[in-house]
């Protein structure tokens, strides 16, 4: 085991601020975009179903 | 007698919705188990480095993205010039899905980079041949991305964002060989073809981990906003309205 307790793990040899850094914001990042995409698709979903209902009502 | 396969068939939007809607589940499974498997061996098996003591772990997020940047723009300017080559609907759609990724890609590359530079350089930024071109690339995605949102005509927007993303792809090999033609701060390829790999390879291993968790995620990611601007802009073609009168996709 590399590191001897949480803290340390944390530390990261006086990294800390670097490593985490890092990491938090792509984790942010990579979290908030797949979060979008599907909202965004979500949302053109409901657009087409609507205009897919209309049209049928415009057939009948 | 064999039968034809019709390639082509696989490139309508209707295809390609169907189909990456099938793929989808596999690739965020896969991009979560091999970021969890990555990052174990990047923090718990992979040693303190030698020379950079525990900064270099940042390179396990660092160099994928980075990659990824750069694989994404390629792809990007492909699918855009044969989106504007063969007037392929499906190609400009995915040219388009790509940018943002590609972007983000980019912003995380130069971010990490600069978390990595402090310590290691004493500087957050230098305008270093590597990162200014890496930079640019920031600017090549946001200036694709903003020029097509700004154009109302789709078709219109997609030939001169192809334009702009086959002139840009210049920058590519700029950004890959900068290390090699210029002096710089940068290292040099962690990865070659040619050379044995310049790292421990418990540590490539986790790197490589999270590289595929990085390939996994962009085409994750890049199918769903694809599938979005596949309906945005068939939604008044018979077969997406077909789809949801079937109520095929509609608890999706």
């Amino acid at each position: 085991m590399i590191w001897g307790s949480a803290q340390e793990f944390f530390h990261m040899g006086g990294y800390g601020l670097y490593v985490w850094g890092s990491y938090a914001v792509t984790a942010v990042l990579m979290l908030v975009e797949p979060w979008l995409a599907a909202r965004r698709r979500r949302r053109a979903a409901q657009r087409a179903q609507e205009t897919a209902e209309m049209a049928e009502m415009g057939h009948s | 007698m064999t039968r034809r396969i019709h390639w082509f068939t696989f490139a309508s939007p209707s295809r390609f919705y169907w189909l990456s809607g099938k793929l989808l589940p596999w690739l965020w499974a896969s991009a979560a188990v091999l970021t969890a498997i990555g990052l174990y061996i990047g923090f718990f098996v992979a040693p303190t480095d030698a020379t950079q003591g525990e900064s270099y772990r940042i390179i396990f997020i660092h160099v994928p993205a980075a990659w990824l940047s750069m694989i994404v723009y390629v792809a990007m300017a492909f699918w855009a010039a044969m989106g504007w080559m063969l007037n392929a609907r499906m190609a400009s759609m995915m040219a388009r899905a790509l940018a943002p990724t590609g972007a983000l890609f980019t912003f995380i590359a130069l971010w990490t980079g600069a978390f990595w530079g402090k310590p290691t350089w004493g500087a957050w930024w230098v305008w270093d041949a590597r990162l200014t071109s890496e930079l640019i690339l920031l600017f090549l995605y946001l200036g694709y991305i903003a020029l097509v949102e700004a154009i109302d005509d789709v078709r219109r927007a997609d030939k001169a964002g192809a334009l702009v993303a086959i002139v840009g792809a210049i920058n590519v090999p700029i950004i890959y060989f900068s290390v090699r033609w210029w002096n710089t701060l940068h290292q040099g390829a962690t990865i070659s073809m040619t050379a044995a790999p310049k790292m421990a390879s418990i540590m490539l291993t986790a790197m490589l981990l999270m590289t595929f968790a990085f390939w996994a995620y962009a085409f994750a990611v890049v199918f769903v906003r694809a599938r979005a601007i596949v309906l945005e802009r068939e939604a008044d073609t018979a077969w997406v309205q077909e789809m949801w009168l079937q109520g095929k996709e509609a608890a999706r």
